[in-house]
């Protein structure tokens, strides 16, 4: 999940569409967020590039929409709704995330096992 | 040496006691389990000679079971005379004698020889001055007023030159050394070459040929006192600033109980280092104790005498050197095979005796409390309205000592102490401190720790003949891994020195404005 800087990022994601909830006057998603590019990047436990500034799953509360959505701890969020995620500051992220009039959200997210996966499935079948 | 002291500690206490209180009388006559000289050691043990059989039980130990009431229930023996002396003070005193006559003859030697070549020094320039003059009188131009002020300055710098030789040479000497101070001879033959290729010269040069310039002879007398004083400057730097600036780190340990300490010194040779250490022995090290060395040799003596090594080959078996090999590492496996128990009780003898003496000292700190309280200092116009039961220090300690010296006495003898400490010193001691307006706790800081070997009586520093014990030459200077010993009678001193290393220093320039920060956070937010 590095980038070498002015190359493309490519990643394979995972499309998670998560319906909020409605918790009194709020709208919840269920998981928290960290990092951000006016974020320490070298505190963040779950980055494997520790100059990673991206956006990731930090938390994902026990029996929320993210859980059910298979939202999992450790998640890089790349795009929400079509906002690239890769290049925000945290601020920006916590509100393309949490904009009242969405009931839904959709991230493309990535995470290491989704390589692990597809790199095994290319070698079950290669190509004839 | 025999192992019954008969020197007691309060044995001139014992005359002036009778008017006090019963608990202030602790004369003792024998002492069962210490002795005041620590020369005597009260554990015995014999060992068997391993080429005997069958032998009864041989390992007899001296037992140092504490009884700790056996001083109150003994019969007080007073009476004795302050002047009874033991086997060990007379050997010790025979040997002072005889040592001091051998250095007294060495050191007087020195001074003379001293004194001559001072006379000598000092005498030269004036002679140089004075013998024209004696010699030759009518051929000699008169002095002219640039050479009568070269009189002054020849005069002021021999005043000098007296005073500094006086102060660096002729002070008295702190200590004596086994072999001669290499620097100092190296300086009286450089002075003595000097002074005799002057005089060399003079008598060559201006006594037979009669020079009448006189000027030029009160230039070289003046020459010649100049150059002294050089001389004195290079004995200054070879004799007292090079060795100031720290070189080596020694590191001082005690063979018995292995106080260690650590000094700086500068370049030194090895009999001057050992000087050095000996007067920082005296004011750092605390007082060689003896009695608390005991219960590590009961130790050993119990180690050595579990096993016994019975010979069942018979006396047929003839080489000594195996038989012993073969023995001793048959013990050393028996040893390590059996189950040990000693740790266990050390564990418990430490644990109970931590716990005894603080339950003495808490004692003893409020029994000093108390008594501190009966004392009041008078003010001046008290003393002139009641002039009655007024005392004064020593009077006042003698009154309020017997209230507290049950608790110190037991206090002393548990952390085996009291052999330094006798009545007469604890007295003066207690009138001091109430001289001087101290709380009980000062008084008792004397008695809770042990102070510096110099803090005691004379009869502590039984060491005064140390022998310094070297590989290297002992004029030889000190070096990076040089080791020597310091003996005395009751232990010895182990001095190892390392070099304080080269240390090359680098700079780094910091402009003050190039502190700047910046905020890195890491904010975790839950949408």
């Amino acid at each position: 999940m590095s980038f070498i800087p002015g190359q493309p990022v490519t990643a394979v994601v995972q499309r998670i569409e998560i319906q909020k909830l409605r918790q009194g006057a709020n709208l919840i998603l269920g998981f928290s967020i960290g990092g951000g590019i006016d974020q320490d990047p070298g505190q963040n436990p779950f980055s494997e590039d520790k100059t990673d500034k991206g956006i990731y799953v930090t938390r994902v509360s026990p029996g929320g929409p993210a859980e059910a959505a298979d939202l999992r701890m450790g998640d890089k969020i790349m795009q929400v709704n079509g906002w690239d995620m890769t290049m925000v500051t945290h601020d920006q992220a916590r509100k393309k995330l949490t904009k009242k009039g969405e009931d839904v959200v959709r991230l493309l997210v990535t995470r290491k096992s989704l390589e692990q996966v597809v790199k095994q499935s290319m070698c079950n079948y290669p190509r004839p | 040496m025999d192992t019954e002291s008969t020197y007691s500690g309060y044995s001139h206490y014992s005359g002036r006691s009778r008017g006090s209180h019963r608990h202030g009388e602790r004369s003792r006559d024998r002492h069962k389990s210490r002795s005041k000289d620590s020369r005597s050691e009260k554990s015995v043990t014999i060992n068997t000679p391993p080429a005997e059989p069958l032998l009864g039980d041989s390992a007899v130990r001296g037992e140092q079971v504490q009884d700790d009431n056996w001083g109150e229930t003994t019969t007080a023996v007073t009476g004795t005379s302050e002047h009874s002396l033991s086997q060990e003070d007379i050997v010790r005193i025979t040997k002072d004698l005889e040592d001091s006559v051998g250095l007294d003859c060495r050191r007087y030697l020195t001074r003379t020889l001293a004194v001559i070549l001072g006379l000598l020094v000092f005498l030269t320039p004036l002679a140089f001055l004075v013998l024209p003059h004696l010699l030759w009188p009518e051929k000699l131009q008169s002095c002219g007023t640039a050479c009568e002020g070269l009189f002054i300055s020849v005069a002021f710098k021999l005043l000098i030159l007296l005073l500094a030789v006086w102060a660096l040479f002729f002070r008295p000497a702190r200590a004596g050394l086994p072999r001669v101070f290499v620097f100092r001879v190296l300086l009286t033959v450089l002075v003595l070459l000097f002074v005799v290729s002057y005089w060399l010269f003079y008598s060559v040069r201006i006594l037979d040929s009669q020079d009448e310039n006189y000027q030029g002879i009160v230039q070289y007398a003046v020459s010649l006192v100049d150059a002294l004083l050089f001389i004195h400057y290079l004995a200054i730097v070879l004799l007292e600033l090079r060795q100031l600036q720290p070189c080596f780190s020694v590191c001082v340990t005690r063979s018995t109980d292995g106080e260690m300490r650590h000094y700086n010194l500068g370049q030194l040779s090895i009999q001057r280092a050992a000087l050095a250490i000996i007067e920082h022995y005296y004011c750092d090290f605390p007082i060689h104790n003896p009695a608390l060395l005991s219960a590590s040799k009961s130790r050993a003596a119990k180690h050595l005498a579990g096993l016994k090594v019975y010979n069942v080959d018979g006396p047929g078996n003839n080489a000594a050197a195996g038989l012993a090999h073969s023995q001793s590492r048959a013990m050393i496996a028996a040893a390590a095979r059996r189950r040990d128990t000693s740790h266990n009780e050390l564990y418990y003898e430490e644990a109970e005796h931590d716990r005894r003496v603080r339950k003495r000292r808490a004692r003893l700190v409020v029994a000093v409390e108390e008594a501190f309280t009966h004392i009041k200092r008078m003010q001046e116009e008290e003393q002139k309205k009641a002039p009655g039961e007024v005392m004064d220090p020593r009077e006042a300690a003698q009154a309020i000592f017997p209230s507290m010296a049950r608790a110190l006495q037991k206090y002393l003898r548990t952390t085996k102490q009291q052999h330094c400490h006798s009545m007469e010193s604890i007295q003066q001691h207690l009138a001091f401190c109430i001289t001087n307006n101290m709380t009980p706790k000062a008084f008792l800081e004397s008695y809770l720790s042990a102070g510096p070997t110099l803090q005691y009586s004379r009869d502590h520093w039984l060491a005064r003949q140390w022998t310094l014990i070297s590989e290297a030459s002992v004029t030889s200077g000190l070096k990076d891994g040089s080791i020597f010993l310091l003996k005395c009678v009751d232990f010895s001193l182990v001095v190892t020195s390392k070099k304080i290393p080269y240390i090359q220093m680098s700079e780094e320039y910091i402009d003050p404005k190039s502190h700047k920060f910046v905020l890195r956070l890491q904010s975790e937010t839950s949408v």
